[in-house]
């Protein structure tokens, strides 16, 4: 890897990183939606690293351009009562969950961080629009098709589900 | 510095968004934990990708789950809304409702 690929690379993994830890403590939800958006725009960053293009515009138009927007508007719908007040007692349990997470991470981050096999030479259209739209549609034309029934089936059951009278 | 280096920022991403997920009960934020569970599999799904160019699975892998992370989201937030309408909070404590 080049040397602005580990510039690149280091900047965007910290803001990565901040953008995560601003989303899973923040008190308010909007605060933790900018934190989300952070993190979403670094990993894009990140992707042009791994020579994925397309999926680094995808990234931002689909995750930031759409999944971000629609819990901002949720969170515009809600208000006030978007914020949950902060949790009191089960002390035991939230430390037991956080604590057993950093193990499950430290444990599989020692066994994959020494894995380096030899960079790679990247070949003609790897990650491009046309590079991985041929791949899509010569090896994944059914899961593709499929994937957009699925698309309409949760639009429609969204609909369905936020629409209900429950009172 | 090696893919490894994208493998350890995966797996520490991975464990933000699963901490948030059990320590949180803001439904809202449960839902962004997950996105940045999804976001990070990403990453490794690409790293993994870049290990073997000579072709594109990894890269369709993460395309899809990008996919049905846009699905997982819209449905997330119709639930959560519906949620909502009966309890008018988003603490998940409260929701008891298939408990007794």
């Amino acid at each position: 890897m080049t040397g602005p690929g580990i510039t690149l690379f280091v900047v965007t993994a910290t803001f990565a990183i901040i953008g995560a830890l601003i989303t899973i403590s923040a008190r308010r939800p909007l605060r933790a939606a900018m934190g989300l958006l952070v993190n979403i725009v670094s990993l894009a960053g990140m992707f042009l690293t791994l020579n994925a293009h397309l999926l680094a515009a995808l990234q931002i138009l689909v995750y930031a351009g759409a999944i971000v927007v629609l819990f901002v508007f949720v969170i515009m719908l809600l208000g006030p009562s978007a914020e949950v007040a902060p949790a009191e007692g089960r002390l035991a349990s939230r430390t037991l969950s956080i604590a057993s997470t950093i193990i499950v991470v430290l444990a599989v981050s020692s066994s994959v961080a020494y894995f380096n096999p030899p960079w790679e030479a990247v070949p003609d259209g790897f990650g491009t629009v046309e590079g991985l739209g041929m791949a899509i549609y010569r090896q994944a034309l059914v899961p593709f098709e499929v994937i957009s029934i699925t698309l309409l089936i949760a639009i429609i059951g969204a609909i369905a589900v936020a629409r209900s009278r429950t009172e | 510095m090696g893919i490894g280096t994208y493998l350890v920022l995966a797996s520490v991403l991975f464990g933000f968004g699963a901490a948030g997920f059990l320590a949180r009960r803001n439904m809202l934020i449960q839902l962004m934990s997950i996105e940045l569970m999804l976001n990070s599999v990403n990453v490794l799904l690409l790293a993994f990708n870049r290990v073997n160019p000579s072709n594109h699975d990894g890269q369709v892998f993460a395309f899809f789950v990008i996919a049905v992370a846009a699905a997982e989201a819209a449905l997330g937030l119709a639930i959560l809304i519906a949620y909502y309408r009966i309890k008018k909070t988003l603490d998940t404590d409260d929701a008891t409702l298939l408990k007794y």
